[in-house]
């Protein structure tokens, strides 16, 4: 260590440079909207065993209206199902499976695609060659058709659905990744830590990858919001979380053939799903204005 | 630009080798599953044996393979194991059924998010832009299956004009193609609608346009015969990798609305493990992908005048 005294300005713990980027977000109304939308998903999933009225799985009265009585007090917000469940607590709970295995699934894409991203672009020649065409025939494939003949070869559950979204996606992340990898590489900071000896990967990780993560950030987002999307359309396709537990697009496709005399039933599932698209989007659209203005 | 050409047909040949390859050790890596998924659970270890003996599947991986690859190329697709006839035969007219839907669902989306990305793009920032741009927001955010309930509870159970399903069991009924159009196009004009206003804003900040302007030319001048020409060199691209997500969107619409479509069938096929279908489906759904994105590749270098005369 030198014994220089250069006063060297402290940089700010991350927890308030994270708050001050949000709080950025105030900026854009559109991006708030998106926030809150998210949060109050998100607080509900969290608190679904306290708010929801109901048991999410409990038969109790089949087929009835909204704003019907229960036998044993309490109200069917938002009526029940063909099998006699409380709709709403059917959502409530819905919202934990959609926000536990929607964000998990898109962390494992981006753990994939990162590295392949990385590498791709830092390294180069063969490597980027190589990893391209993969992510090139993969991309191939209309997602749908991926994830149909997918789920039905390996089986419908939980942790297939990951598999399944982690493999269609990675690719896509990839190409994003390499191309910002492709631009920042260039940078006199790399530069530096070439001369300085560090390891590729070090460099990699700690050099690029943070300089990055602006559009990743934004990208995050929409896709999470696709990701949703996915897990919503399997369900709705029959090849989602298995059954009884509640799954958004599960309950769509299990009472859609009853929609034209009972409405409700696939009415409400609709609204949730797509307000929770609409949050992540709305908020991936305040994000890249904000990420533009400065 | 010939070889250009030449090398993204290349590609796109390569493509869809590996896609192939991919498809056939995914479905037929294994001959006892093949065997079974043919002759049902039901059959004996020596039905089995029988039926992989006069198939071939005894024959080493690569031969396999290559059987299977040129019996593809010339239309051979191996039977279906639920309709009982060749898979060409279900697979030609339902695919017609879904160029029938996706021409007409491209017949709306392209005209109207044109005109609406333009008038967005004009002037930047405007009430109508915001407008426009937050609904477009909107409308992609609300998944196909969804807006499918939504639009049939207003039209079929509400207000009661159109028909609930579009089995055409009764010979073809334009009534019937309207609300799975309509689904379709709702979730699709979003995105070209934001890449054609994002195209249209970015050429209105251009010198040339500036100039037009400042020369005194009439506004729709200017916009006609300046701008309109770059600014619609993107979407043309998006518009035809759109179709890639078209295909995805027809596998929901056509479950949802009984459509006798392929995305229908290519569903059917893959919870049934009908393989011989699912194998041909997915070649010709990736085939339609690669060669629009080829297209795509091809016009945009033609379309983009410093490209084409550099």
């Amino acid at each position: 260590m030198s014994e220089q005294t250069i006063e060297i300005p402290r940089r700010e713990s991350s927890i308030l440079r994270a708050i001050k980027s949000v709080a950025l977000l105030r900026e854009s109304a559109v991006g708030m909207v998106g926030l809150a939308i998210v949060l109050f998903w998100v607080l509900v999933a969290l608190f679904a065993d306290l708010l929801a009225p109901f048991p999410p799985n409990a038969t109790i009265m089949p087929l009835v209206m909204p704003g019907t009585e229960a036998p044993d007090g309490g109200m069917f917000l938002l009526g029940t199902d063909h099998i006699g469940r409380d709709i709403l607590s059917r959502i409530m709970h819905g919202a934990r499976q959609v926000l536990i295995y929607g964000p998990l699934a898109t962390v494992c894409a981006y753990s994939v695609g990162i590295p392949m991203g990385l590498a791709a672009g830092y390294v180069g020649g063969l490597t980027d060659e190589v990893l391209s065409f993969i992510a090139n025939v993969i991309l191939s494939f209309p997602v749908l058709v991926l994830y149909v003949i997918i789920i039905a070869t390996i089986g419908a559950s939980a942790v297939n659905i990951v598999i399944a979204v982690t493999f269609a996606s990675a690719p896509g992340i990839m190409r994003i990744v390499r191309g910002l990898v492709l631009d920042l590489r260039s940078r006199e900071y790399v530069f530096a830590a070439q001369t300085r000896g560090e390891p590729p990967w070090r460099i990699m990780a700690v050099e690029i990858l943070p300089n990055a993560r602006g559009p990743l950030i934004v990208d995050a987002c929409l896709r999470l919001g696709y990701v949703i999307i996915t897990i919503g359309v399997l369900g709705f396709l029959g090849l989602g979380l298995p059954p009884p537990d509640p799954d958004w697009g599960g309950m769509i496709n299990e009472t859609r053939q009853m929609a034209m005399a009972f409405p409700h039933m696939a009415l409400f599932p609709c609204l949730a799903i797509s307000s929770l698209v609409l949050g992540f989007n709305l908020l991936a659209d305040g994000l890249r204005e904000v990420s533009l203005r400065d | 630009m010939m070889i250009f050409v030449l090398r993204r047909c290349g590609t796109m040949v390569l493509t869809m080798l590996v896609v192939s390859l991919l498809l056939f050790l995914l479905l037929e890596i294994s001959p006892g599953n093949v065997a079974t998924k043919v002759l049902g659970p039901y059959s004996s270890e020596e039905q089995r044996n029988l039926w992989l003996e006069a198939h071939g599947y005894f024959d080493p991986i690569y031969e396999r393979y290559f059987r299977w690859l040129g019996n593809f190329v010339i239309g051979d697709f191996g039977d279906s194991i639920r309709f009982k006839v060749p898979v060409g035969e279900v697979l030609w007219p339902r695919l017609a059924n879904t160029g029938i839907l996706a021409l007409a669902t491209l017949g709306v989306v392209v005209p109207v998010s044109l005109i609406l990305g333009v008038l967005a793009g004009m002037r930047e920032g405007s009430t109508l832009d915001r407008t426009i741009s937050v609904s477009s927001i909107v409308t992609t955010s609300v998944p196909e299956f969804a807006s499918a309930v939504l639009l049939s509870a207003v039209f079929v159970f509400l207000l009661d004009i159109l028909p609930g399903t579009s089995g055409m069991s009764e010979g073809f009924d334009l009534k019937q193609l309207i609300l799975p159009v309509m689904v379709l196009a709702v979730y699709d004009f979003g995105y070209v609608t934001r890449m054609t206003r994002a195209s249209m804003a970015e050429v209105m900040l251009t010198h040339y346009i500036r100039t037009a302007v400042l020369k005194g030319l009439p506004y729709k001048t200017v916009i006609a015969r300046h701008a309109l020409r770059n600014a619609l060199i993107t979407p043309f691209t998006v518009i035809m990798l759109q179709i890639n997500w078209l295909l995805s969107g027809v596998i929901v619409v056509e479950y949802y609305f009984a459509y006798k479509g392929f995305g229908a069938l290519l569903l059917e096929a893959s919870l049934n493990s009908d393989i011989f279908v699912i194998e041909a489906c997915a070649m010709v759904a990736v085939f339609v992908a690669v060669a629009t994105q080829t297209i795509a590749d091809v016009g945009y270098t033609y379309l983009n005048p410093r490209i084409r005369f550099s």
